[in-house]
């Protein structure tokens, strides 16, 4: 707490510290998100074969993703939960858009061609879902009454088999989790909540029989056993582990991943830099990366705690609790202990739209903090 | 205090503790969830470093064997007849073809390639590592090349590579006796040793390609080669180069040869001529003959059926495999029998009446003369060719000497000739003729036994090395091809057998040797005809040996008689008969007579060796 203080005085006392108050900015998180951005740099200089047009095109979409940040870090987190209706709404909508005039890309439905630009709703609906369930549970009794997360749950459950439907199942996850996440900070029982992990694993097999896409059921196979298969199925997992493992407790060093220069290793520069990440700069990397994102993850859910109204805070811990399931998720199929799902490792992996949409939460998150004084006033 | 308010501070307060809880557990599970993440990671990269390690090398450095030149045959005068040309072959990659069967069924539209060569393609692509490069088609033409050519970035994982491949300058000539080299088979991929012939698609399969493999093939070089995961050569790591097989000179006299083979003229059979002073073989024709090139890119099926099927048998080495009866080229053989086991001497002599009949027996046997020699001894017997002197020498004899004494020349064994396949004839006698046809010996057998018919058979060079031996009065001859093998500059020794003799009498040596040239010089001898233009003496013998058996009462009519089923013609000779320097073996396949067809190629042979080395 004295640390803390001792930061705000800095902040009030010096240019900078005022200026970044006036922006609704938050240094700890920008530190955060400036440390993986370098790391990002740095591994798509290396998997890229040193192209600087990729980085300027990763550098592009970082400008548009932190102009989107600062301006929602300047709404008014009552002005979201005053449009998570609308908002959730069109986000539900677009989604059904998809499903009947979307563009098919890599085999799935995910895209809404704008005509400037193609768009893809099942990212925007990671943010507006939790603000829907936040808006929901926050007019309610805490913690939530039964027939509340009943409620809460269906408007999780909307989305969800939507995307799963694309099929999207890396989203769907992300989607569901975030929705859930609101549930568990609103309090949701112990009891309810066990009750419900169990429910879902009596539930797989039927999921497993009715609902998965003979792709899936092959990714979870070669996620069990990828040595099956090796030059198939399995060739992407055993890759990435060669590439990890080959790294050893330091690394190769800086671009000296032999595994994904020499093109063994797919889409090293998207979902699998993880891997890229582990062969150059080992354990003690691996150790670093790891801190920083808990680094960010504790400073979220501390702006979480000292959110001062309900929806504010449930939203908060929502959107940290997403970017988690990123970071896990991602860096679980990466060494082979989750089936490989199209997640991307947040802020470091090569690619657009989930940048778009995590700047988007980290902006809200900063909207939180930073309005809280004025509130006060 | 307003309940309503109190009841909405409890809350509030509640809600804090309840979402301060929930963060807090949160957060330690996501750090307990976190370590699960590093401990997996150590896992991986402290506990599996090395086997990852390892498994990383071995992604990115592959070993490329590269092959070596096979070594050059050559005859006696450095005439190559093995070399290696370049050419050009189209060659599959595996492991950079993302469809196999569509790649095949593209190029066979492309290069209309026979469907046997797709399917040798699929059967042999399961011996050979993905990334090693397999041909699909060997030795293009300018045609194929260009068509390949211009849609090769249409298929990947596909190229044209120039390569060398074998060639015969002489083909049909040397077929035989140099063999050819063909695809790897399957059957042979599995016994090979896969280092030496990874980086090559051909073998020895007949002949010297065959029994000199080893040393003409050489010895397989590696690259050390990075590649991308396409297999992609990207930088060279180390090389060994590969070391080129030997050269192989041999004993074949190539003008002899072609004289050899195109005195036979149309008839099929064989030719052999031994150089007396080592050994070596100067002459070796096989014919019927085929082109060994067709071989080398891998025959079609056609072509191979219509070789396999003819009746002229063009795949048939007749020199090393055919066994045929001797004939009368074996009576100097059982003359000489007769007088080293003393049953007889030279001036010993026997009425020929025409026939022979054994004692209280009725069956004739006939001598070819219907009309008989009248009285003939051991050097008129020889010279005319008299059956019934043999059947009677054969009788005293008996089969058991007889066979001793035939055996000492070889008869009935492989000659140790420095090539695989060779067949042993067939040397009869009591005992094989128990276990083999477990029957007794009976008297008939011995007679004609005597005039080299019945049981009997022998190959070309068999009875070239026994006419050889005899010339140089027991100094058993061991044929040979392989004259010098060079590494480089460097020659290698040849190991030769050791020298063996047969213990004969100078005399007994010399009457025969005698009666020999009187079948070519003497006005009587069977093979009078080729004695001219000659100022050396050419011992021989002729022999007709029977295809067919003349039934009792009948008489052998060559007219009647289809030309299948006509005798062949047979003749040895050495020369000159008083210092020996070649002996020669003729069998020419229903030529009838020896003295007619097999003496004169025999004579052409002898004469145009003997004059050269006159020069």
């Amino acid at each position: 707490m004295k640390v803390e203080l001792r930061a705000e005085q800095f902040k009030e006392h010096s240019l900078i510290g005022r200026l970044l108050r006036r922006l609704h900015l938050d240094i700890p998180l920008l530190i955060g998100l400036f440390l993986l951005l370098i790391m990002s740099f740095m591994m798509l200089y290396s998997t890229g074969n040193k192209e600087i047009a990729l980085l300027l095109r990763q550098a592009a979409r970082m400008g548009i993703a932190g102009v989107l940040m600062i301006a929602l870090a300047h709404v008014n987190p009552r002005q979201f939960q005053r449009y998570s209706i609308p908002l959730y709404s069109i986000g539900v909508a677009l989604l059904v858009a998809v499903l009947l005039v979307g563009d098919v890309g890599k085999g799935a439905q995910r895209w809404l061609d704008l005509g400037l630009f193609r768009f893809q709703p099942s990212e925007m609906i990671k943010i507006t879902t939790p603000m829907m369930v936040a808006w929901y549970l926050a007019g309610h009794d805490i913690p939530p009454k039964w027939q509340h997360i009943v409620g809460a749950t269906l408007f999780i459950l909307i989305p969800t088999v939507l995307i799963i439907r694309q099929p999207d199942l890396g989203t769907s996850v992300l989607v569901a989790s975030s929705g859930a996440s609101v549930l568990y900070f609103a309090g949701l029982s112990w009891r309810f909540l066990i009750a419900t992990v169990l429910g879902l694993s009596a539930l797989a097999p039927l999921y497993w029989q009715f609902f998965m896409r003979g792709y899936q059921k092959d990714r979870v196979l070669t996620f069990l056993n990828p040595e099956a298969d090796p030059m198939g199925k399995g060739y992407h997992i055993i890759q990435s582990k060669i590439a990890i493992g080959s790294g050893g407790p330091y690394g190769k060093g800086w671009q000296g991943n032999t595994q994904s220069q020499l093109d063994f290793l797919p889409e090293s520069s998207t979902d699998f830099i993880f891997a890229v990440f582990a062969e150059e700069f080992g354990l003690v990397g691996c150790l670093g990366l790891l801190v920083i994102y808990l680094f960010i993850i504790a400073r979220g859910l501390y702006i979480a705690v000292q959110a001062q109204d309900t929806y504010s805070r449930l939203l908060a811990g929502s959107l940290v609790c997403t970017f988690f399931v990123y970071v896990f998720v991602n860096i679980g199929m990466v060494i082979g202990i989750l089936p490989v799902v199209g997640v991307p490792l947040p802020l470091i992996s090569y690619g657009g739209t989930s940048m778009v949409t995590l700047f988007a939460g980290f902006g809200i998150l900063m909207s939180i903090h930073t309005h809280k004084k004025i509130l006060q006033n | 205090m307003d309940m309503r308010r109190y009841q909405a501070i409890k809350d509030r307060l509640l809600e804090n503790r309840i979402f301060l809880s929930r963060t807090v557990i949160l957060f330690v599970f996501m750090l307990f969830l976190v370590a699960g993440l590093l401990s997996r990671l150590v896992y991986l990269q402290v506990l599996g470093h090395k086997l990852y390690h390892n498994m990383a090398t071995n992604n990115r450095i592959k070993v490329a064997s590269i092959p070596p030149t096979r070594g050059i045959i050559y005859d006696k005068q450095g005439r190559v007849l093995a070399e290696n040309l370049a050419a050009y072959s189209l060659e599959i990659i595996p492991d950079q073809v993302t469809n196999m069967t569509d790649t095949l069924q593209r190029l066979q539209v492309v290069l209309s390639i026979p469907q046997e060569k797709i399917d040798a393609f699929n059967k042999q692509k399961k011996h050979y590592k993905h990334f090693d490069s397999i041909p699909l088609l060997l030795q293009l033409n300018e045609t194929e090349v260009a068509k390949f050519s211009v849609l090769r970035h249409t298929f990947p994982g596909v190229d044209i590579h120039a390569r060398l491949f074998r060639h015969y300058p002489y083909a049909e000539l040397t077929a035989h006796l140099v063999g050819y080299v063909g695809r790897i088979n399957e059957r042979e991929l599995k016994v090979l040793p896969e280092a030496e012939y990874r980086s090559m698609h051909t073998i020895g399969k007949t002949g010297v390609e065959l029994s000199y493999e080893n040393i003409l093939r050489g010895h397989a070089g590696y690259a050390e080669l990075e590649t991308n995961a396409q297999g992609k050569p990207i930088n060279e790591l180390g090389r060994i180069d590969s070391i080129p097989g030997a050269d192989i000179y041999l004993t074949i006299d190539m003008d002899l040869q072609r004289t050899a083979y195109d005195a036979l003229a149309e008839y099929n059979g064989a030719v052999v001529a031994l150089d007396l002073d080592t050994g070596g073989v100067l002459v070796q024709v096989s014919k019927a003959s085929f082109d060994p090139n067709l071989f080398v890119s891998g025959i079609s099926y056609k072509d191979y059926d219509q070789l396999n099927k003819s009746k002229n048998k063009p795949l048939f080495d007749r020199v090393l495999r055919g066994q045929y009866p001797p004939g009368s080229t074996l009576k100097p053989f059982i003359a000489l029998a007769g007088l080293e086991n003393n049953v007889t001497h030279r001036h010993q002599s026997v009425f020929c009446p025409g026939y022979y009949q054994l004692p209280n027996k009725d069956h004739k046997y006939r001598d070819w003369k219907k009309w008989g020699h009248g009285t003939v001894d051991l050097d008129s017997a020889i010279t005319q060719s008299c059956d019934v002197y043999f059947y009677d020498l054969a009788l005293t004899l008996g089969i058991d000497k007889m066979s001793d004494f035939l055996h000492e020349f070889g008869f009935g064994q492989k000659t140790g000739i420095d090539l695989m396949s060779e067949k042993s004839g067939l040397l009869p006698s009591r005992e094989w003729k128990r276990s083999q046809r477990k029957q007794a010996w009976f008297p008939g057998e011995t007679l004609i036994t005597g005039i080299g018919q019945g049981f009997t058979q022998v190959t070309p060079v068999q009875l070239a090395r026994a006419t050889g031996t005899l010339a140089k009065q027991g100094q058993v001859i061991t044929p040979y091809l392989a004259e010098r093998i060079i590494y480089g500059n460097r020659a290698v020794e040849i190991e030769r057998p050791a020298q063996k003799w047969i213990e004969l009498k100078a005399g007994n040596v010399q009457d025969i040797i005698n009666a020999m040239v009187h079948v070519v010089h003497s006005p009587r001898g069977t093979a009078k005809k080729i004695a001219e233009d000659i100022d050396y003496q050419i011992a021989g013998k002729t022999g007709t040996a029977q295809v067919y058996t003349v039934k009792q009462n009948e008489e052998y009519d060559e007219a009647d008689i289809e030309f299948n089923m006509r005798d062949h013609a047979l003749f040895i000779a050495f020369a000159p008969a008083d210092n020996p320097k070649i002996a020669v073996a003729v069998i020419a396949e229903h030529g009838s007579h020896g003295s007619s067809i097999a003496a004169p190629i025999a004579a052409e042979v002898i004469k145009q060796y003997l004059d050269v080395g006159d020069k």
